[in-house]
């Protein structure tokens, strides 16, 4: 391997290695394994020798496959990430007002959370009214779209929606742009969450349609805004539920690349080409606590998905290969005790992401280990991106832990741990079957019971929970927010009355035009859902009959 | 005297939710611990009616009923209360986990809530109480019976 002109410099490494080794084992009393989520043995110290063979030119460069330095040549250098917040609290007038001052702040992308009544595919009307707007906005009608997005240019803003199966939400907002006179091509966006299959294995945060049909849907839906929407991102797959649910960061990313292989797969099978499709593809990840871990992560998803791109899906364009993905801050890390530290996680956490390569970043706010972030939580939760970016400069160079002997070393052994768990569900019939089996639930739900062990037995430090404990920062707890009841009972009424108002027979052909393009193979449901929109038909009437024709999905129960 | 809860007495607990979020990571680690430390689990997947959780509360004759609360669904905590108390099943303790905010945990509890598991509880802790909450129903059975 070494020239004999290079054996002087060896003998002194090989010297140099063997002393630290010795100080090294002199100086740690605890010599016990130190291994991440994912189950990787972490060393004390990396070195030349951990090195993928090839070296510096086996690295690459940065928007050239296979993309491990990042999936465009500038990267953060030429355009940072979006600021995508969720946001989404109480009435359509009081999401328009928070958005607003967001769009103010420096948000670059709307982004909406439906209230949890909209993810069960049910109208205001037909809930308790305790429940309405507590955690998303009450979006039921083209009309509260409209309210919703007074004031946003929908030529400019790119809009994402937090809007499962059978995408109402934006069938909402292209009825708002006709009506506006926007053109549909100008519409820049992503379906967040049109991932159902994460759907089913996580959150179940959506109206559960059966699997089949939820699957119909979703290749109409990508196959529709291929040929209406080209600036649209129809598909995004999904890997932060499931490690919000549990998952490792490597099961997540296996699950997750397993799943975008499925849908990418049904499309080819519908008959579309991969490179028609798979560039609007994009991905949505959680990023935990564990730093390193995380951006090992991403730079292997990145390495991972071009390869199946090229390879196993038969893309040839190079757009097809990028591994395009928007990163939140996790959630389930953020602790109810001593609150301010979340600022902390998010911080962390966040810097993770934007190593890892991110298009697109939302900061969790301090206060949701407490309730629906208030408004002061999310202004810190911007300004924590802001600061990460213009005042530490975290995206002067791209890559900057490219080459690093550890992040290097991580990522490829992250990369085996991935492959090895995507051959498991490629063994059990890909990620549709593994789903409707419950592989990949169980799967997940035993990673969550180890972490909670790890946690319990403080294997796992969480600060200010099982170490460093202060019961008096009782001060800390922030105000908690309610919509106004007042206001959302009238949103009620009105939509009660404005259904009244609607002409039958119109809304009746709508729903009957749901029918109708459910019972072939040859029409497309989503064309149905957005002329039902346009009809006027609300987010349960046009959830209810899909229901009806195209089967209701019951969760799997597994403890 | 007979004592109606013995040590070694097999807690029956349901583990549900209610309301409209459907996260269940917390429920279901929830009745996996209350599984392994011995007590007879009924787990339902989440947006159970409350008409739902008084049904499944008789047919199955629980101790307690365990519910998972996430996403604000604890604001119709009182409902299912009331709904319990009305269907004669005010002995059984109801508890919530989850994400709750302190003064309106305190609310729940004025209201009869036994008890409120907030984030960073450990399994431990949740399972003890729990077979103690459970102990506490069978002597108010107990107790109402003797009253008859």
């Amino acid at each position: 391997m070494n020239a004999p002109t290079d054996r002087h410099v060896v003998d002194v490494a090989d010297a140099a290695r063997e002393r630290w080794q010795r100080e090294y084992s002199a100086g740690v009393a605890d010599q016990g394994d130190v291994v991440n989520v994912s189950g990787i043995a972490i060393a004390p110290l990396y070195t030349a020798a951990d090195r993928p063979v090839g070296g510096d030119a086996a690295l690459g460069y940065p928007g050239q496959p296979d993309y491990t330095r990042g999936i465009y040549a500038t990267m953060h250098r030429g355009r940072t990430w979006t600021q995508r917040q969720l946001v989404g609290l109480g009435t359509p007038a009081d999401y328009n007002a928070r958005l607003l001052a967001l769009l103010d702040r420096g948000a670059s992308a709307v982004s909406l959370i439906p209230c949890n009544s909209v993810y069960r595919g049910l109208d205001a009307d037909s809930v308790d009214v305790e429940l309405l707007g507590t955690c998303g906005t009450v979006v039921n009608d083209a009309a509260h779209m409209a309210r919703c997005l007074e004031g946003v240019d929908l030529a400019r803003v790119s809009c994402a929606m937090n809007d499962p199966s059978p995408f109402t939400l934006l069938a909402f907002m292209l009825v708002v742009a006709e009506r506006r006179g926007v053109d549909w091509s100008r519409i820049t966006g992503t379906s967040n969450q049109s991932d159902y299959l994460s759907h089913f294995v996580a959150n179940h945060m959506f109206y559960r349609l059966a699997l089949p049909g939820a699957r119909r849907v979703l290749v109409d839906h990508i196959a529709w805004c291929r040929t209406h929407l080209p600036r649209w991102n129809p598909m995004s797959v999904v890997g932060q539920h499931m490690q919000q649910a549990g998952a490792t960061p490597a099961e997540a990313m296996a699950f997750t690349l397993a799943t975008a292989v499925q849908n990418a797969e049904d499309c080819i099978a519908r008959g579309l080409d991969p490179d028609e499709f798979l560039p609007r593809f994009t991905f949505f990840f959680d990023v935990s606590m564990s730093f390193f871990e995380e951006i090992a992560k991403f730079r292997a998803g990145r390495r991972i998905w071009a390869r199946l791109a090229r390879e196993r899906l038969g893309a040839k364009d190079e757009r097809s290969w990028r591994f395009k993905f928007h990163a939140q801050t996790s959630g389930v890390d953020l602790t109810r005790e001593q609150p301010l530290n979340n600022i902390a996680r998010v911080t962390a956490q966040a810097m993770a992401g934007i190593f890892g390569g991110l298009q697109s970043l939302h900061t969790d706010a301090y206060d949701e280990a407490y309730a629906t972030p208030s408004e002061a939580g999310a202004r810190i939760a911007i300004a924590t991106q802001n600061i990460l970016r213009e005042e530490a400069r975290l995206t002067d160079v791209i890559d900057p832990l490219g080459g690093s002997y550890y992040v290097e070393s991580l990522t490829d052994a992250m990369e085996e741990r991935i492959v090895a768990i995507m051959k498991t569900v490629d063994d059990a019939g890909g990620m549709y079957k593994a789903v409707e089996s419950g592989l990949v639930q169980r799967m997940i739900g035993a990673s969550a019971m180890r972490f909670q062990r790890r946690v319990e037995s403080g294997e796992q430090v969480v600060v200010g929970v099982n170490k460093y404990r202060d019961d008096d920062a009782a001060e800390q707890r922030p105000p908690v927010e309610r919509p106004d009841r007042a206001a959302i009972e009238q949103l009620r009424d009105a939509l009660v009355a404005a259904k009244a108002a609607r002409p039958a027979a119109a809304v009746a052909r709508a729903l009957d035009g749901l029918t109708r393009a459910s019972e072939g193979d040859d029409g497309n449901v989503f064309a149905a859902v957005v002329d039902a929109a346009r009809a006027g038909c609300s987010h349960e009437e046009i959830c209810s009959r899909l229901r009806r024709d195209l089967g209701f999905g019951q969760p799997l129960v597994i403890v | 005297m007979n004592d109606p809860a013995p040590a070694g007495f097999r807690p029956r607990v349901l583990v549900t939710k209610i309301g409209l979020d459907g996260h269940d990571r917390g429920s279901r680690i929830v009745a996996a611990a209350c599984r392994d430390a011995g007590m007879e689990v009924i787990y339902t997947p989440p947006w159970q009616s409350i008409a739902a959780v008084v049904k499944l509360a008789l047919e199955e004759d629980v101790d307690v009923i365990g519910i998972s609360s996430l996403a604000t669904d604890h604001l119709i905590v009182p409902k299912l209360v009331a709904a319990l108390r009305d269907a004669g099943l005010g002995e059984v303790r109801v508890v919530v986990g989850g994400i709750v905010p302190e003064d309106e945990a305190r609310a729940l509890v004025a209201d009869g809530v036994r008890a409120v598991f907030h984030p960073g509880s450990t399994l431990d802790d949740i399972t003890t109480r729990i077979r103690d909450y459970a102990g506490e129903t069978r002597r108010a059975r107990a107790g109402a019976e003797d009253g008859r």
